[in-house]
């Protein structure tokens, strides 16, 4: 009691000043922003209008949105994306690995293997896994498998063939960025400690290289989604496909564009919302203190706005 | 005396010096860094490296543990050759499994601490002992959680290396050297990258470890370290040993006139 008696009598030496009094001033007025706004405002107006009112039938759309063939190729292209990146990053791995070996062979065939896969476009790799049969007329895997290289080729083999081993090279890349990009030091404190080569690269480097792997390679898996629509050289059913067969069959040829081009924005859009949480994962001990998730921050402000509500009442 | 041990197995068991040097040369390329070392580390010495900068004393150090390898003369530690294994007069190089098993019984000290970013404090030390001996996590969680007490930084277990100042990262580092509990500490320069008011806690705790008698070679510019804590003290200048010593003969009455001129800008 007397502590709160002497307090309030007085006050602690290092107690906060009191609060100044703020300026009252009269801000700017920034017109150029509001005619810049209006003038934007006013082209998007007419751009809508223009796309509402041409020759496009919008009721279509909704329509066929969860069409069944529509769907296939979705499911189609999904699938095609996840395998040929699952290609993509093991295969990156191993080549990375391979590009930092000691071994002069291996190092060499990895930088070869770049070479050749990175500067051939991709629709042109298609087209060579498709005619690949002119090389090999058959497929004899001794015990298990012997078949014509036309049978064994399917669409969908070619298709994951030509996009993995592609993404392969750019994932190589990535892989060897992030494994540099650790500091020597902790190779040397892990190795130090009595760690084994590949314990120090599971345990230590690796986690520490996803940091700079992980955006990249979001940015590579939203590539691969939409690269992924070249598979329609090889005869692959994927969502492209799918969209332009409906469209034919039932005259809404540039309604099943559009819509394609929406699930694709669906895609990507969840794709990319994974990569910022994969990406906060990795980035735990980088950053003191990492800043609150868009849902956090939604919560926070719900719940403040709750408990202001409930002082109010 | 027990209780307030940091480690227990601290005497080798050779029964000779801990560390030993005859003839040892390290060369990058053309650059010459060690020009014929030696000397002898007994256990439970606490032995001094000084020198100016590039003096090949952190290479020296960094030998010792194979992080280097020496192009000529003998190294061992505990009788055990760095890097080689000798029969009937030969000498073959071990393989990385055999290096590796060789250093857990060396705990080493970083100038610049790497500690391990994206583990805890706790995880740090504990990481080893884990991976390395096999040591259930709930043991070694146990043990670091006392290693971390007797380094004062029990309250910080859950915290990232970037959470902690430099001081209390390198308290960690020595408590992660120290859970794979080694017979012979190195520390390259454990100060030099810390604000003044953060070397004495650092150098209490390596205090505490000489008292607790674990062999330490130290490579510092902490001379009254070296002075208060210091059994032996080697000066070493341009890859040779200039002169050793007990710490307060070679600190207070240099014979060569090298050491007299490096101390004078030192001291």
């Amino acid at each position: 009691m007397s502590v709160d008696v002497d307090k309030s009598a007085q006050p602690p030496a290092d107690a906060p000043p009191p609060q100044p009094e703020p300026i009252k001033a009269i801000p700017v007025r920034h017109y150029g922003r509001w005619v810049a706004a209006l003038v934007v405002i006013a082209l998007l107006a007419a751009l809508g209008r223009a796309f509402a009112t041409g020759d496009v039938n919008w009721n279509a759309i909704p329509q066929y949105m969860f069409n069944g063939d529509i769907l296939k190729g979705l499911r189609n292209t999904l699938l095609i994306t996840v395998l040929s990146m699952i290609i993509g990053v093991v295969g990156g791995v191993i080549l990375a690995v391979m590009r930092q070996s000691k071994n002069p062979v291996t190092s060499t065939v990895s930088w070869f293997y770049i070479w050749f896969f990175r500067g051939t476009p991709v629709y042109v790799q298609l087209f060579l896994w498709f005619n690949l049969g002119l090389v090999f007329h058959y497929i004899d895997i001794m015990p298990i498998y012997k078949d014509e290289w036309s049978d064994f080729m399917t669409p969908f083999l070619c298709a994951l063939l030509g996009l993995g081993l592609n993404e392969a090279a750019y994932m190589a890349e990535i892989c060897r960025a992030g494994l540099n990009a650790v500091d020597e030091g902790q190779t040397e404190a892990a190795h130090a400690l009595g760690m084994s080569h590949g314990k120090t690269l599971r345990r230590i480097i690796v986690p520490q290289a996803m940091r700079v792997i992980v955006p990249p390679t979001g940015n590579e898996v939203i590539n691969m989604l939409k690269t992924s629509s070249l598979v329609v050289a090889v005869q692959y059913y994927d969502l492209l496909q799918a969209a332009q067969n409906v469209g034919r069959d039932s005259g809404v040829v540039v309604e099943m564009l559009i819509l394609a081009a929406a699930w694709y924005l669906i895609a990507t859009t969840v794709l990319s919302i994974g990569q910022y949480y994969l990406e906060r994962y990795y980035a735990r001990g980088a950053s003191r203190q990492l800043p609150p998730t868009p849902l956090q921050r939604l919560r926070a402000k719900l719940a403040g706005g709750l408990n202001r509500a409930g002082g109010a009442a | 005396m027990t209780t307030s041990k940091l480690t227990e197995n601290t005497a080798g068991e050779s029964g000779g010096p801990m560390v030993k040097a005859e003839g040892v040369h390290k060369s990058y390329g053309a650059a010459h860094i060690l020009k014929g070392i030696d000397l002898e580390v007994q256990p439970r010495e606490v032995f001094c490296l000084i020198g100016p900068s590039g003096s090949g004393k952190s290479t020296f150090l960094r030998c010792i543990n194979h992080l280097e390898k020496i192009n000529a003369g003998r190294l061992s530690v505990d009788g055990e050759l760095v890097g080689y294994r000798e029969h009937k007069g030969k000498l073959y190089e071990l393989r990385d499994k055999e290096v590796a098993a060789r250093r857990r019984d060396i705990g080493m000290v970083f100038q610049r601490f790497n500690l391990f970013p994206h583990m805890t404090a706790i995880e740090n030390v504990m990481e080893a002992p884990v991976q390395v001996k096999g040591e259930s996590k709930a043991s070694a969680r146990e043990r670091a959680a006392k290693l971390l007490d007797r380094v004062g930084l029990a309250d910080k277990a859950g915290n990232y290396p970037s959470q902690l100042s430099g001081g209390q990262q390198q308290r960690v580092a020595i408590a992660r050297a120290l859970a794979m509990e080694p017979k012979l500490m190195l520390f390259d320069e454990p100060t030099s990258a810390l604000d003044p008011e953060l070397v004495g806690d650092v150098l209490d705790v390596m205090k505490d470890l000489a008292a607790d008698g674990m062999t330490m070679i130290v490579v510092t510019h902490e001379m009254g370290f070296a002075r208060e804590v210091g059994d032996s003290l080697v000066f070493m200048d341009n890859g040779v040993v200039v002169e050793s010593g007990h710490p307060r003969e070679v600190l207070g009455n240099p014979q060569h006139e090298r050491t007299k001129s490096f101390l004078s800008k030192v001291l």
